[in-house]
This record gives structure tokens, C-alpha cells and sequence, in this order.
């Protein structure tokens, strides 16, 4: 029997449920752009085909002040308290 | 040895467990089969055992496992002969050499303890023996027996056996999870398995192992070093020492790693998005100071290449921290469109007593004689710069430059990105042929000779990177005119000395995104203790 070390942090990760998903939209979607070139030219398209067929929902913006950095604390905490929904676009 | 009360409990050779002391004296002697000095004293202790055995226990410990009960039937043992293969019993009681001998009194408390054979000694216990036993004397030669021989070393110290032990012993500075790997597993094809590999074979990190590495540092073993990204693990200094003995690292590459964890787990150095980059980008390691001679590194021929392994370890030591600690597995956040090698291991120290300037560390604000890591977020490179021919110091400071163009795209100018160069002794040769030739004249050579007009940068029908020509047309032809550098600014230009004295041949590493946005370079002192 050999015996080694465990060279990871050990850590057992935290199992969350995915929120249930609804029939239909409504209330406040959250367009995150991450700073990304052209991220916002496919945010633009998504926010005015949203506005065409979802009349009931508010589209609120946001943006990463940086797309090379996890996105800062305040701003998610901001995202998950003002939106129902959020899209984030990862364009390149 | 302390003066507390020995009690311990050992299989016999039965394979029974023996518990002693018994409610009176015992005399306790650990022995080894291949000692000769333990076969002198083995006929003594078994007379010592026939004429005391009434009123006192005489116990064997043995350190030779299974050569044991041979060494019993040679010398015609009839006392009890115990089994201290693994050594605890020795560990335990500290000794240094067998035969070790301790009389102990009824109460196990040490009366008198000696090690070897020093027939004087050996006397002077039997005379006590005899005198607590009240009982005649054994009957001993003494006079046939060498007046003094030294014991050999006890087996518990060999390097291997002791590392272990002190791994398990109950004050062991050891905390991580063990992992008993079962004996038809392939070790390494295990650690493969369990993803715990860059994709290189690993040295099994075996508590005896972590625990040598543990010693190259004063550190204690549960200090916190960094919060690793993407998975914030935490670095403890045991974590380290896992992945570096994992790494094929020394125990004196302890410190370096130390530091290069520290440095790279700060918001400056940002090394989640160093890593989760699809650009590619792996931290480039640039050690400075004595410790590059204390440690063997390698500053000249073939510095930025294999061969060494210091270089090679404690760069490939902080990619595992990251791998392991952070939890960054390639194709998990790692998401590098082609990756490059430098994402096993890149680290190199600066020639710094070939180098006509102030060395990277002092050039950043250390002491020459501290000893300092300095990690860049590199995304190429080495990329070699040739010039065989140039003669004159401003034509190979032009050369240098030229062959930074390849940073990002040659046709992108005026960028905001690092660059890390790395000159070769004889292009420093040329440089200094007349007189001084500082790293700034240097470095402005570099922008002068990579300027162009803006106009160059426009998109065209042959590349569609730069300028758009909206924007082009904003801009208007005068500002298009306007010349602009490689570099937006001379700080982004980075320069070492490293490499053989033989060959014109200098190198470079091309930066990340640099600044709040991306990655700034960090330089940490290395704790020496």
C-alpha cells in the first residue's frame, strides 16, 4: 500500500439546484456585456428582438469593466437583486 | 531520552502482542541482525536474562523484521525478541544507535541507559542487576569480550525511514488528506487518473517526501501563502510542498516557489485570467538575486530551455499549485485556444554578474543582495531574435527592436502590452563596444526603430486587423502621418541578460493584456528565513 498526499485544495463542491425555469418571460432580463469586442453589437441585437416580442419585460444593461477579470462582487450582487434573468455575452 | 515512563507494546515473534513493563525492572535493548556489535552483546543479554529472569524481564527489540528470528535462533535466544520493524519504538524513544540499552525500574522509569558496548558498562549493569534481583551474578567472560566497540546507527534514522515517521508521529506537521493507493494500482497511472497531472509524469508525493520538502522552508506548514484562483483554494505552505515534491522540486526550490505563489495569486498578476485566457497566457518565472546560486539555477547556456532542474521544477511546481489548488484543469477554466508550452513550467534567473545594468530585481526597487522572483503574464515566446552581423551598438539595439514587431501582430503599433527581452552576452558585448549603452537608450532605440505612420495600421485588403477606415477617415491624413512605436510607453519594454557567452542569438516574451485590465507583472521577495 502506497500512501500519497492530497495535492488539492479538498474541497467538495457547494451543490446548488438550477432555478426553475418559467413558462414564459417576464419581468427585468439582464444584458451582461463582459467587455468583449463586439459583445455589445450582439446585446443590442438580442435587447431589440426582446423589446419586439416580449413587450412585458424591462431590459437592463450592464457590463464588466474588464472581460480579463472575474466579474467584480458589487456588480453581481447588483445583477442577482435588480434582474428576474440574465444573459451574458461571451463574444470574441 | 527523557526521564518518563517508558511503556510500549510490540509483537513478538509469534506475531502476539507484548505490553511492558510488567510491575518490575526490565531491561530493554534494541538490536539489528547486521550489527556485529549487537552480536557480542546478544550472548551477554541472554545470560543476563538466564541468571536475572526470576526477578526482572529482559526484552529484545528488534529493527530487522523478518531477519529477526534467524538472528534469535543464532545466538540461541530464549528471552523475548519483539518486532520494531517499522521503527515507532525507536522513533519513540529517541535513540541514536544499537545496541541501545535501558534498565528500566519497576515503575518503567530509566535507572541507567547506554548505547554500543563499553564492557564497563555492561559490567556495572549486570552488578545492578544482580544487586535488584538479589541473585548471584551472571555468569559472564567479560574478559573475553572487547573492552569497547561502537553500535551502529538504528535503522529509524535512515533519511527515508525517519521522514516517515515523522509524518505520522502525533506532533507531524502534516494535515492533508492521505490517500492510500492500493498495492495493484500503478501509482503514477493513479495520480494520472485522478488529474492531479499537466500531463508529465509526477514524483508520488509520499508523506516522507513532503515532509524533506517541508524543511526547505521556515514557514509553518499550515500558513496560508494565497487564496488560488479559480476555486480560491487555499495555499497553505503543505499544499505548496505537495505539488513541489510532485514537480520533481529540492527542498531548498521551497522559498522560490513560496514566493511565485504569492506573487501570481495577487489582483495585480490576476492568474485567473491569466489562465482562463483563449489567448494562452502562462506565467514567465524570472528569479534574481544569491538565491540563483544557492539553488543551481541556470542563467546561461540554455537558460530558457530544459535541462536544469531547478528552472524546470519550480516553474512546473506553481503551474501544479494552480492546477491542484486552483482548480484550473485544462478545458475547465483553462480555455486556451492552443495553449503553449509555456503552461508546463517557464523560469529562468537573470545573469545578473554578465549584466553591464542594474539587475531586474534592483531596477524594481529591491536590495542587489535580496533574493526576488518576478513573474510576467506572458502569452509567446522565447521568440529568438537573430543578428550575427551588426557591428554597432545602435544597429543591435535596432535589431532587438525589429524583433519585437511580432508582438500581437506586427501591424499593431502603440500598444499598451509588456514585452519581456532577454539579451544574450554577446549582443551585450556589442552594445557596450562603445562605452555605456543604458537599458533607456536601449529601449528608445527600440521605438525609434519600430515607428510608422498611423496610416500603416489601417485595415486593408490584406489584413483587417488596426484602424477601421470609418475611423481612419475621422482621423484624417495629417494624424494618420503621425509616426507611433511598437510600444505605447518605454516602460512596457522589459529587459535581462541570460544566455551563453557563444552565439548571437537574444529572445523575447510577448505580453498578455497589460494593466488593471489585464495583468500587471509582480516581483516578491523570496523569505529566506
Amino acid at each position: 500500500m502506497t500512501t500519497i498526499l492530497d495535492p488539492t485544495d479538498e474541497r467538495v463542491p457547494v451543490e446548488r439546484q438550477i432555478t426553475p425555469r418559467p413558462d414564459k418571460l417576464s419581468g427585468v432580463i439582464g444584458l451582461l456585456d463582459i467587455s468583449k469586442p463586439r459583445g455589445n453589437v450582439m446585446l443590442d441585437e438580442l435587447e431589440r428582438l426582446l423589446v419586439q416580442h416580449a413587450p412585458d419585460v424591462t431590459v437592463k444593461r450592464f457590463a464588466k469593466p474588464t472581460f480579463a477579470k472575474p466579474c467584480p462582487d458589487a456588480l453581481r450582487h447588483e445583477i442577482r437583486d435588480a434582474c428576474d434573468f440574465v444573459v451574458e455575452a461571451l463574444a470574441d | 531520552m527523557s526521564a518518563q515512563n517508558h511503556s510500549f507494546t510490540l509483537s513478538d515473534l509469534d506475531a502476539a502482542p507484548q505490553s511492558y513493563p510488567r510491575g518490575r525492572p526490565t531491561l530493554v535493548c534494541f538490536v539489528k541482525h547486521d550489527c556485529e556489535t549487537c552480536a557480542v552483546a546478544a550472548p551477554v543479554l541472554e545470560a543476563m536474562h538466564r541468571a536475572y529472569g526470576a526477578a526482572a524481564d529482559v526484552v529484545l527489540i528488534s529493527q530487522s523484521g523478518d531477519d529477526t528470528a534467524p538472528f534469535a535462533a543464532h545466538h540461541a535466544l530464549t528471552m523475548p525478541v519483539l518486532d520494531d520493524r517499522s521503527c515507532e519504538t525507536a522513533f519513540a524513544w529517541d535513540i541514536e544507535s544499537v545496541p541501545s540499552v535501558f534498565w528500566l525500574d519497576a515503575q518503567g522509569v530509566v535507572a541507567t541507559a547506554f548505547e554500543g558496548f563499553v564492557r564497563g558498562d555492561w559490567e556495572a549493569l549486570s552488578t545492578d542487576m544482580a544487586a535488584s534481583a538479589d541473585l548471584p551474578a551472571a555468569r559472564i567472560d567479560w574478559e573475553s569480550l572487547p573492552a569497547w566497540r561502537p553500535g551502529c546507527g538504528s535503522k529509524h534514522l535512515d533519511p527515508s525511514v525517519f521522514d516517515a515517521l515523522r509524518a505520522q508521529a502525533s506532533g507531524s506537521p502534516i494535515r492533508a488528506r492521505r490517500i492510500e493507493v492500493a498495492p495493484s494500482d500503478d501509482v503514477a497511472e493513479f495520480m494520472f487518473d485522478q488529474g492531479f497531472s499537466d500531463g508529465l509524469p509526477l514524483v508520488p508525493p509520499s508523506p516522507e517526501r513532503v515532509m524533506r520538502m517541508l524543511g526547505g522552508t521556515h514557514r509553518d506548514a499550515q500558513d496560508v501563502i494565497a487564496t488560488v484562483p479559480p476555486n480560491m483554494g487555499l495555499a497553505t505552505v503543505e499544499k505548496i510542498a505537495i505539488n513541489a515534491v510532485m514537480a520533481g522540486c529540492k527542498p531548498e526550490y521551497m522559498p522560490v516557489i513560496i514566493a511565485a505563489v504569492e506573487a501570481v495569486c495577487t489582483d495585480d498578476f490576476n492568474i485567473h485570467g491569466v489562465t482562463a485566457t483563449t489567448m494562452g497566457a502562462a506565467p514567465v518565472m524570472i528569479v534574481n538575486g544569491p538565491i540563483r546560486h544557492k539553488i543551481g539555477m541556470n542563467m546561461g547556456l540554455g537558460a530558457l530551455g530544459a535541462g536544469n532542474r531547478a528552472n524546470a521544477t519550480i516553474g512546473r511546481a506553481l503551474r501544479l499549485v494552480v492546477r491542484n489548488v486552483g482548480g484550473a484543469s485544462t478545458g475547465g477554466v483553462e480555455r486556451s485556444t492552443l495553449g503553449n508550452p509555456m503552461k508546463f513550467t517557464m523560469c529562468f534567473a537573470e545573469w545578473e554578474e554578465r549584466a553591464p545594468w542594474e539587475p531586474l530585481h534592483v531596477e524594481r526597487g529591491f536590495e542587489r543582495d535580496d533574493s526576488v522572483v518576478t513573474v510576467f503574464a506572458m502569452t509567446g515566446g522565447p521568440v529568438h531574435i537573430v543578428d550575427q552581423t551588426s557591428r554597432a551598438p545602435d544597429q543591435i539595439a535596432g535589431s532587438l527592436g525589429l524583433g519585437l514587431e511580432g508582438v500581437f501582430l506586427p501591424k499593431l503599433r502603440n500598444l499598451p502590452i509588456d514585452a519581456l527581452l532577454v539579451v544574450c552576452p554577446e549582443h551585450i558585448d556589442t552594445l557596450m563596444r562603445e562605452g555605456a549603452y543604458s537599458k533607456d537608450r536601449l529601449r528608445e532605440q527600440i521605438q525609434k526603430v519600430t515607428s510608422r505612420p498611423l496610416s500603416d495600421m489601417v485595415m486593408d485588403a490584406d489584413c483587417g486587423a488596426g484602424i477601421t477606415p470609418e475611423a481612419a477617415t475621422k482621423m484624417g491624413t495629417e494624424a494618420l502621418a503621425q509616426s507611433v512605436p511598437k510600444f505605447a510607453g518605454k516602460e512596457f519594454i522589459h529587459i535581462v541578460v541570460a544566455g551563453s557567452d557563444a552565439g548571437k542569438f537574444s529572445s523575447a516574451f510577448h505580453g498578455w493584456a497589460t494593466g488593471a485590465v489585464g495583468s500587471q507583472s509582480v516581483s516578491k521577495k523570496i523569505d529566506l528565513g
